[in-house]
């Protein structure tokens, strides 16, 4: 039974894509964004995440028990992190310099 | 082995006798053969501990140990309790030798790293048992910055490397049952139709591998602010303290349902079997396992409440803790309710699972009890706590791995344990404990302290009957060590299924053959099916018995 | 021990094969998820604290090196291209490909840890290091050592992952020379593959945290 190889040209695309994100992220430094710096810096991130998540590591197609637990971490620390600054941000005095 | 094993059938235990096949074995019944010892080895390390701790309180003057030596006891008592021996109790023991043969599997998926988790196990006893043998440590098992991080005396480093370690045993050991039970259960073996042990084992192994990585940081950040003088808790830095609590609980509270969830499994199986009866509202059972297992991450931080966290987010975390006593309850109506119009007998291991029932629903109670803020303002920290924590891990989850080790003790040995004794030692565990604990509630509520080397006098009659339970419960605990010891050479013949029970396990030899079975099993039941009138059931692989 | 690598018979707890290689895979996710949680929990801390201390975070990280960091992350990225394709190599049975991709993958890794090495040298220099040679620049408070502390932590554990994966490969390359995979067996390449995009995703993540802030040119 020969297979058909498989294209590598999704893999090349998304690397130059990466790329690209990287130097948005790089360019983002430099302008001053404010309050909206982190959701920028990790917004990119994350895509950059997702694009080797589907790619590199192969998770496209059909949802599976892999999503579950590839994304199972990251939705587990939203709890950790959603939670948890409850705490600081109730406290008086919030943010302390 | 081979005066153990001599008349038996080939059997796991026969197939290869040298040192090596122990060692470098990949069968998982093997493994677990060997977590026993070790956990074992670290049950008597840390009672030895506790045996110290009621003998210091027998006197309110505090006239064994000098303070700083009990302080490094009762931080002994609680590490060695907590991550050698509790944690890993029934999943590595039980959980390694059953989950195979109760979903139709020949062996785990990863059966190296299996090994490999048993190996971690150990290097990191070693890791704790260096540290204990240089003067130990004396920041509480719960490692609280900046006393930890900065000021403590003892070896901090050591102890917090030693639990590093022992958590990618941990780790290893969830990731193995997880994939384990999604990908080799036997044609047949739907969701639907696994043990309550397999689902309490699955539950357990998820929040195993989601919670322990959090410790590891934990802990890894602690040792290198010790290591380095600077670390993200000090507060001269603006670093808060709160933080690392935080980060601790929020692995340490689900560590707690690690230490239950697996109990709750191994109770359904027995009061099922015992009472002949399904267990009462299987779905809900399976899906309260689950419920637990998730919801435990949401309640950490009311271990604390008086620790300087905001008011509103205790209000917050008292009430995710009010939700979680909710499946656990659910847990315990249906164990009732599979009780009644049973065909009871009262074997032993029927006696430490009402036992765990029972003593399980005390402590979870007074759960409720701490969850409640203003109740909690007044006992925290006091002996009302230490009572809630040991009903549900020693009242709990010690009686269902006890009652779960008699249970499955003639598939794994092929041998029965003598009846009389084993009954005398679960109802002598049942009073002793009792005797133990309870006077710790008043204690408690009256305002003794936790941790608290000597205390006032007005005290002393309360902790002489607690000291008194817990020599009972030291002698109830030392009685199986003889009674099954003695089994093991003159204990009579086991027979594949001796208490009539359903699961797969039964359905192969005692004890079973390397393979687990000749065949690989087709499921053709659901789990439970007992008959209460005549004791009849159909085990899982669809043969029905008289 | 006969080495699955050898035989193509699945080891006696599957079924087939395909079984053992499909679980094989689900279980470095699974592993994958844990090491979410651990790093997860460190950028955790670093998340309350730049909550609490925005602007001494803002002015740390306005010290570190962006370009070593950027280029650090483009080393990662190509190399996990360049595994993949390995991985590639390996499904159509391209052998030589196969080993000269792994070993470009580990020399990346190296390089990886060659510049991030240089970085630290250039954050003594700047005596941006806590502990050893720590120095506070003009408007630094105690918190921007928060910063530092994290930024070294986070740094140095993720570099230990990225040494493993590159012990992991090397080992790769040695059996991939010695022709131990071919079209029919390559499931531990993909599996040491999801571990090694996956460290370049914690980089990824920590690029975003430690480098783009406190640098506007207003």
């Amino acid at each position: 039974m020969t297979k058909k190889p498989e294209p590598i040209l999704p893999y090349v695309i998304a690397w130059l894509v990466l790329m690209l994100l990287l130097g948005l992220s790089v360019l983002s430094a430099y302008l001053d964004l404010g309050f909206f710096h982190p959701f920028v810096n990790f917004g990119i991130a994350a895509m950059q995440a997702a694009i080797i998540f589907l790619v590199f590591m192969r998770l496209r197609g059909p949802p599976s028990l892999k999503w579950v637990f590839a994304g199972g971490g990251f939705f587990w620390l939203m709890f950790l992190y959603g939670l948890g600054v409850i705490d600081w941000v109730t406290r008086s005095g919030f943010p302390s310099q | 082995m081979t005066a153990i094993a001599a008349d038996l059938p080939t059997s796991y235990l026969t197939e290869e006798h040298t040192i090596a096949s122990w060692l470098l074995t990949k069968d998982h019944k093997r493994i677990a053969l060997l977590f026993f010892a070790s956990i074992t080895f670290f049950f008597f390390i840390g009672g030895i501990g506790a045996m110290l701790i009621r003998l210091q309180l027998l006197s309110p003057y505090g006239l064994l140990l000098q303070p700083d030596m009990y302080n490094r006891m009762f931080t002994m008592h609680g590490i060695v309790m907590v991550w050698f021996f509790l944690i890993p109790s029934i999943p590595a023991t039980l959980g390694n030798f059953l989950i195979p043969l109760m979903i139709g599997a020949h062996d785990l998926a990863f059966p190296r790293l299996n090994l490999g988790s048993w190996y971690v196990f150990n290097l990191s006893g070693l890791f704790l048992l260096y540290t204990l043998f240089v003067g130990g440590v004396d920041t509480g098992w719960t490692f609280y910055t900046p006393y930890s991080t900065l000021f403590a005396n003892g070896h901090v480093i050591g102890a917090a490397v030693a639990v590093f370690v022992n958590g990618f045993s941990s780790i290893m050991t969830g990731l193995n049952f997880v994939v384990t039970i999604h990908r080799l259960r036997a044609p047949g073996m739907t969701w639907m139709r696994l043990p309550l042990f397999v689902w309490a084992i699955y539950a357990v192994s998820i929040v195993m591998l989601l919670a322990t990585p959090v410790l590891a940081m934990t802990l890894a950040l602690v040792a290198l602010e010790r290591f380095m003088g600077v670390g993200v808790f000090d507060p001269a830095l603006g670093g808060d303290p709160l933080l690392f609590q935080h980060m601790f609980w929020f692995y340490s509270h689900p560590a707690v349902y690690i230490m239950i969830l697996p109990a709750m499994g191994v109770a359904s199986e027995l009061i099922a079997c015992y009472a002949r009866r399904p267990v009462f509202g299987y779905r809900g059972m399976a899906y309260a396992i689950m419920g637990i297992a998730v919801i435990s991450f949401f309640v950490w931080a009311h271990h604390m409440f008086t620790a300087g966290i905001s008011v509103y987010a205790a209000v917050v975390f008292s009430l995710m803790t009010f939700f979680v006593a909710v499946p656990s309850a659910i847990k315990v109506f249906n164990w009732t309710a599979t009780l009644h119009k049973g065909r009871i007998s009262f074997d032993a291991p029927m006696i430490y699972g009402l036992g765990f029932v029972g003593l399980f629903t005390i402590g979870g109670l007074t759960g409720l009890m701490l969850a409640t803020l203003p109740v909690d303002v007044h006992v925290h920290d006091t002996y009302f706590v230490i009572a809630h924590f040991h009903y549900i891990m020693v009242g709990g989850t010690v009686s269902a791995f006890f009652g779960g080790l008699h249970f499955w003790w003639p598939k794994i040995t092929g041998r029965r344990y003598p009846e009389m004794w084993a009954r005398g030692a679960a109802i002598l565990t049942f009073l002793g404990f009792n005797l133990t604990f309870f006077p710790q509630f008043i204690l408690g509520y009256l305002g003794m302290m936790r941790r608290y080397y000597a205390y006032p006098p007005a005290f002393q009659e309360w902790n002489v009957l607690s000291s008194a339970g817990a020599s009972i419960l030291a002698v109830a605990y030392a009685l199986p060590l003889f009674y099954l010891g003695w089994s093991l050479l003159w204990g009579e013949r086991a027979s594949a299924n001796p208490w009539g029970a359903t699961g797969l396990e039964w359905s192969t030899s005692s004890p079973p053959p390397k393979e687990n079975f000749a065949r690989t099993p087709v499921v053709k039941a659901a789990p439970y099916q007992y008959n209460p009138e005549d004791g009849s059931f159909v085990s899982q692989d669809g043969v029905a018995h008289a | 021990m006969a080495s699955p690598m050898r035989s193509l018979a699945p080891e006696p707890q599957f079924a087939t094969l395909e079984q053992q290689t499909e679980t094989a895979q689900l279980g470095m996710w699974v592993f994958i998820a844990t090491e979410v949680m651990f790093f997860g929990a460190l950028i955790f801390t670093y998340y309350i604290y730049r909550l609490i201390y925005w602007e001494q975070f803002r002015l740390a990280a306005a010290d570190t090196k962006i370009l070593l960091g950027a280029i650090n992350v483009a080393i990662l990225l190509t190399s996990s291209l360049t595994m993949v394709l390995a991985v590639n190599a390996a499904k159509e049975g391209r052998q030589r490909a196969l080993l000269v991709l792994l070993l470009v993958t580990a020399a990346l890794g190296f390089c990886f840890l060659g510049v991030k090495g240089y970085e630290y040298v250039q954050d003594y220099n700047s005596s941006t290091v806590p502990s050893v040679n720590f120095l506070f620049k003009s408007g630094y408070h105690s918190p921007a050592e928060l910063f530092w502390i994290f930024y070294f932590i986070a740094t140095g554990f993720h570099a230990v992952h990225v040494t493993i994966g590159i012990g992991a490969i090397l080992v790769m390359s040695w059996h991939a020379r010695r022709g131990r995979f071919s079209p029919n067996y390559y499931s531990p390449l993909e599996v040491l593959g999801l571990y090694w995009s996956f460290v370049d995703t914690v980089w990824v993540f920590l690029f975003a945290a430690i480098y783009p802030l406190g640098r506007a040119i207003t």
